[in-house]
């Protein structure tokens, strides 16, 4: 039988992992919880009392400064006590192993760690490997997932669209690379979306994507008619090796958001972005900065979504 | 098992509350109402104070002393107090008062607010059983049931409310 390492015994999220196999009922209840820390923001005291003792490390043993400090503000939120890691500069230079890493951090009361790492599936081996009341959120790992990423989507898509059932959401520009695009496409598929469809060349979509039921189109005008929703993905050429595009310029002739491709999508279209942006390769800054770009509150949203996230899984575990 | 004793219909509760609170009602007064059933009560308390204070609704779920027991309380709702509570007068409305935790949870919540003048305690009904040391100011009535039996307020279609025994088994 195909257990979920994410659940508990009792059907709780234990660890987030991936989107991949989560419930629908738990996607809604994370977004229904964030809503509500939506507006501890705006009150005198900016944080509630839930994961107060509680110790929170971000270990990230790759670069990131959005992802990492929406964590860091949501566990302070939360009034947990953070403590950041780059590892990259530490011990792994050392020749440390990843499971001595973890033995050592756990050695110092940690309760939940926070994980990006440039390895697919490193969220999960850590996971395999923790004590049973220590938490795992996998922050982004290699080409596989970046859950809260797609959560914060999701959310984002919910404030400003209310309903999924009847939308049609286009992901577009380099799918293969990126984990932001899996992680959106479990998300939309699970809460059901009218319609999904991915945009990009041949060389930068993945195959999997039509055997999730994905609409792929090569053709950025046609793929954007009459969609709801934009997704724009960075163009990740820090995990390229090979030729898959002739050149940026190009790439942006193609697939690049400009006002005149965005008038193919409904007028009342969102434009989205997880950062960082490459303005004139991915999106041209008039779309960025305009009146349909949705792309700084996704990144106050992210807070809500994680402080969601991490109260979820720590109360009441493990004891 | 013994009888247990009927339960009052809250409308008449409700007057006898604002009976008591209308004196000491003024316009620096602040209803906050724990949700569900205190909002519900707030809102009529509201309406027949005549003086028309500011409503807010607060949901205690991120303050609960069983998070590290029982987690996250399903079903959780945002806290709207749309006012400032800073150095005001609050009324603090729930609709059963038991062993006090939900109060202290609440009164956390609104120091997180800011700080208010003066916080005073109202509630349908006060069914003892207190686990910390917190007295209502003003109370509908008084009543002692057995520790498995709860007391819910529920809002019927026409808006009137209702109080009503549940037993967890069955």
């Amino acid at each position: 039988m195909h257990t979920n390492p994410q659940l508990g015994l009792d059907g709780r999220l234990k660890h987030l992992l991936t989107i991949e196999d989560l419930p629908k009922d738990i996607l809604l209840r994370i977004l229904d919880t964030a809503q509500s820390f939506i507006s501890v923001t705006d009150r005198e005291v900016k944080k509630v009392p839930l994961l107060r003792g509680k110790s929170v490390f971000n270990l990230f043993f790759e670069p990131s400064t959005r992802t990492r400090t929406t964590f860091e503000i949501a566990a302070k939120r939360l009034s947990a006590d953070v403590i950041n890691l780059n590892i990259a500069a530490s011990s792994q230079t050392k020749g440390e192993t990843l499971l001595d890493t973890i033995a050592n951090l756990s050695a110092m009361h940690a309760d939940m760690f926070i994980v990006r790492h440039n390895q697919s599936g490193a969220a999960h081996f850590i996971a395999a490997h923790v004590q049973p009341h220590v938490h795992i959120v996998n922050a982004g790992d290699g080409r596989h997932a970046h859950p809260t990423q797609g959560l914060l989507d999701l959310f984002t898509i919910r404030h400003y669209k209310r309903d999924f059932a009847d939308l049609k959401v286009a992901i577009v520009g380099d799918v293969l690379h990126s984990r932001v695009a899996r992680s959106n496409i479990h998300a939309l598929t699970t809460v059901g979306v009218e319609e999904l469809r991915v945009i990009g060349p041949r060389t930068l979509i993945p195959n999997y994507v039509q055997a999730m039921g994905v609409r792929v189109f090569h053709d950025m005008c046609e793929g954007l008619s009459d969609v709801d929703v934009v997704i724009m993905l960075r163009l990740q050429n820090e995990r390229m090796n090979g030729a898959l595009i002739p050149s940026a310029q190009e790439f942006f002739q193609h697939y690049g958001l400009t006002q005149e491709k965005l008038a193919r999508a409904k007028p009342d279209a969102i434009v989205m972005h997880p950062g960082p942006m490459n303005r004139g390769i991915e999106i041209d800054s008039s779309v960025a900065d305009g009146a349909q770009s949705v792309i700084l509150p996704q990144v106050t949203y992210g807070i809500a979504v994680r402080m969601a996230v991490m109260s979820l899984l720590a109360g009441g575990g493990g004891q | 098992m013994s009888e247990l004793p009927a339960l009052p219909d809250p409308e008449s509760l409700l007057a006898a509350l604002v009976e008591r609170l209308r004196p000491s009602t003024g316009a620096d007064t602040g209803l906050i109402g724990i949700r569900t059933g205190g909002v519900w009560a707030a809102e009529r308390l509201r309406a027949a104070l005549g003086v028309q204070p500011p409503l807010g609704a607060i949901d205690v779920s991120f303050y609960r002393d069983d998070y590290g027991k029982v987690g996250l309380h399903p079903g959780v709702k945002p806290s709207e107090i749309g006012f400032s509570v800073e150095g005001r007068d609050i009324l603090l409305v729930d609709d059963v008062l038991y062993t006090g935790r939900t109060v202290r949870a609440a009164i956390n919540e609104i120091f997180d607010y800011g700080r208010p003048r003066r916080i005073r305690l109202a509630a349908l009904v006060d069914r003892g059983g207190r686990e910390l040391p917190y007295a209502p100011d003003v109370v509908g009535t008084t009543l002692r049931v057995p520790d498995e039996v709860r007391i819910d307020l529920d809002r019927a279609e026409d808006g009137r409310l209702v109080l009503s025994y549940r037993h967890p088994k069955g």
